[in-house]
């Protein structure tokens, strides 16, 4: 047995562990979990965990329903928040077949492999996202929505309970070696936001999925409910998950060149000039749910169109400037990504197109800042392709992408398009109070 | 506790992050001479000599060793398979050897046969400094009375740095004693490390950990004031 797994099994001896929940995540990016008891989990690291995955979504298969959880022992943290004085712990697993194959429909192995591949090519990818979410009274749709504060951008709002909900939220983030490098009020009324300081897109995306939770639970324990939800609020802001891009070859910034343009290198230019032109095709995994397209529109912060610039916000690339001294640090941010999305296959796709753009040295096309400037009308007439606009749109884009289907593997390609599909046929069906309102007066 | 003789100097990366990681403390020797200046006051816990390229001087200290001049018990060889000639009519100068390449188990369960045999131990039970106590035994550390709850690799860095308070390492010397070579994280792997387990040990012990700019990581001042 390595250390770390025994360092595992001794901490929750020592520390008097319970419960283990072992975590793992579907298709669609929700967590799931079961837990074992400690007398379970050295089995668990020898030979994994099997369980019938059929009823979890993305999973099912005609044949071998049956999984294996293999608990990775780096990602054991103890809970900070369990209730009633039993200590529980989690671990994240991966998923693989009866033989010991990577399961095809796990998330996790999917960005696993996705990083090996970019780790042969000599590169290691960090990420670090702006999570927006908005805090809500309640999670009953028949009533109206009903913010917890009336703040705004960068608001510091006297002690409400929603100030006291984001710093409850850091401490628990903290604890579980999340570190938090900002947080602060957004645009929207209730409407909070988190950054979390870059780490490995691995960690990073479990990191992701921790938060939800966490916001959740924080929220949750003072009876209010957060929501990721990208367009809960007709007329303001929605939340969107801006994601910020580092490439690293050996330990030097793959993106930085002090003689090129911006500081951004060769490497750097052709990542983003893949990020643009594959934009499309991701669309349908950073932006997953019918609502997402609702937030993506003209004349809000979040970008509609496939451009890029360096400080406008309504670009979908922005290649931030770096303060003076810290040249180094250039970076690339990806605007269009909202909180309710699977990080595990968001951030293989970012990854893949970005590095397809590397490996067949696409152009980057030139920056858009006039563009964005110029008035809808005369984007309207510009040759700047749009983002999709619906759920459909990006499943169109989506379906005919060889790089989508090869970064996610057929099985998850597949079945993600039919889920969606479906989740759109069922929207389409549906008469809307905005086409009562309209169209029963007139017609 | 007695720090453990190894040669040479410096001794090939693998075997210096084993024993890191083992919780030994030790001190790289180039030759016999080195070796009698640096003995502690203790004297020397025991000696691991690797016999390689340079296998002359690497048998010349197991000589030193086993006259007298340089009084160390046990002495463990670790020694190429294509060298294993070479312990023909040598038998007097080793207490035990081990293939190198070595796998790390084997070797510290030769290590530890060798201790239990000789009546001593070189990895101490307990680190402490200022609040902060790491139980190597029991993978367990607390500050102020109060359990941290760490991930291995957190622990294994904070041990690291508690067991060479007031010395500054870089980034790399860091990943390379603590990750290994293996780990394709790159040096900013330090970075997120250090930050996570000052944000666990808290605001008021946070400082434990120093920043040395564009240098490193410094744990606490050093107990000798240097």
């Amino acid at each position: 047995m390595d250390r770390q797994k025994e360092y595992v099994l001794r901490t929750v001896e020592e520390r008097g562990v319970r419960l283990i929940r072992l975590w793992f995540t579907d298709v669609l990016g929700q967590l799931k979990s079961f837990a074992i008891s400690p007398a379970e989990l050295e089995g668990a690291f020898e030979d994994g965990m099997l369980f019938d995955g059929s009823a979890i979504d993305g999973f099912s298969r005609r044949q071998e329903s049956d999984v294996l959880a293999r608990p990775d022992a780096g990602t054991f943290e103890i809970l900070p928040w369990d209730a009633k004085g039993e200590t529980t712990a989690r671990i994240f697993c991966d998923l693989t077949t009866l033989g010991g194959q990577p399961f095809a429909g796990d998330p996790r192995q999917v960005l696993r492999r996705n990083l090996d591949a970019a780790r042969e090519q000599g590169y290691s990818f960090f990420v670090g996202p702006e999570v927006e979410f908005f805090y809500f009274k309640d999670n009953d749709p028949t009533k109206p929505l009903q913010p917890l504060d009336t703040g705004s951008y960068f608001d510091l709002t006297t002690a409400d309970v929603s100030s006291d909900l984001r710093r409850r939220t850091i401490h628990h983030l903290e604890a579980l070696g999340i570190p938090v490098e900002y947080s602060f009020h957004e645009d929207s009324p209730s409407q909070h936001e988190i950054d979390l300081r870059h780490t490995d897109a691995l960690t990073m995306a479990d990191n992701v999925m921790t938060l939800r939770l966490v916001v959740k639970e924080t929220a949750l324990s003072q009876g209010v409910h957060a929501t990721f939800m990208p367009k809960p609020l007709r007329d303001v802001q929605g939340s969107g998950m801006h994601t910020h891009l580092s490439l690293f070859e050996g330990d030097g910034n793959a993106f930085h060149d002090p003689a090129e343009p911006y500081l951004l290198s060769k490497t750097g230019q052709a990542f983003v000039a893949g990020l643009l032109h594959h934009a499309a095709e991701i669309t349908a995994v950073t932006n997953q749910l019918v609502n997402s397209y609702k937030r993506l529109i003209v004349g809000t912060e979040a970008p509609s169109s496939i451009t890029w610039a360096r400080n406008h916000r309504a670009a979908l690339v922005r290649v931030p400037e770096t303060r003076v001294g810290k040249e180094e640090a250039v970076r690339i941010e990806y605007r269009s990504p909202d909180a309710a999305l699977n990080p595990y296959l968001a951030y293989s796709l970012l990854l893949a197109a970005g590095l397809k753009g590397v490996t067949e040295g696409y152009t980057l096309p030139d920056e858009a800042t006039p563009y964005l400037e110029s008035s809808p009308r005369e984007q309207a007439k510009a040759d700047v392709p749009d983002l999709p606009q619906s759920l459909a749109e990006a499943l169109d884009a989506m379906e005919g992408s060889t790089l989508v289907r090869e970064t996610l593997g057929d099985h998850i390609f597949e079945w993600f398009l039919r889920n969606k599909r479906a989740e759109w046929a069922e929207y389409k069906a549906q008469v809307t109070p905005f086409e009562l309102l309209r169209y029963l007066p007139t017609w | 506790m007695e720090p453990l003789l190894v040669h040479p100097d410096p001794p090939p990366p693998e075997l210096a992050r084993l024993l890191d990681l083992g919780g030994h403390t030790w001190k790289p020797v180039g030759d016999e001479r080195t070796a009698i200046s640096e003995t502690p006051d203790d004297g020397w816990g025991g000696a691991i000599v690797v016999v390689g390229e340079q296998s002359d001087a690497a048998w010349g200290l197991c000589r030193a060793i086993r006259k007298g001049d340089l009084p160390v018990e046990p002495l463990l060889l670790l020694i190429g398979g294509n060298r294993l000639d070479e312990l023909d009519l040598r038998d007097e100068l080793y207490d035990d050897f081990c293939l190198d390449p070595f796998h790390p188990r084997e070797l510290e369960a030769r290590l530890r046969h060798l201790f239990w045999r000789a009546g001593s131990g070189t990895a101490p039970e307990l680190v402490e400094y200022a609040d902060l106590v790491l139980n190597l035994e029991t993978y367990q550390a607390a500050i102020a009375g109060t359990p941290l709850d760490l991930t291995y690799m957190e622990y294994e860095l904070l041990k690291f740095l508690a067991q060479h308070p007031g010395k500054v390492f870089t980034r790399e010397t860091l990943l390379s004693r603590v990750w290994g070579y293996e780990y394709y994280g790159g040096a900013r792997t330090v970075d997120v490390h250090i930050r996570r387990l000052r944000a666990k040990l808290g605001e008021e012990h946070a400082s434990l950990i120093a920043t040395v700019r564009s240098v490193g990581y410094r744990f606490g001042q050093s107990r000798w004031g240097v």
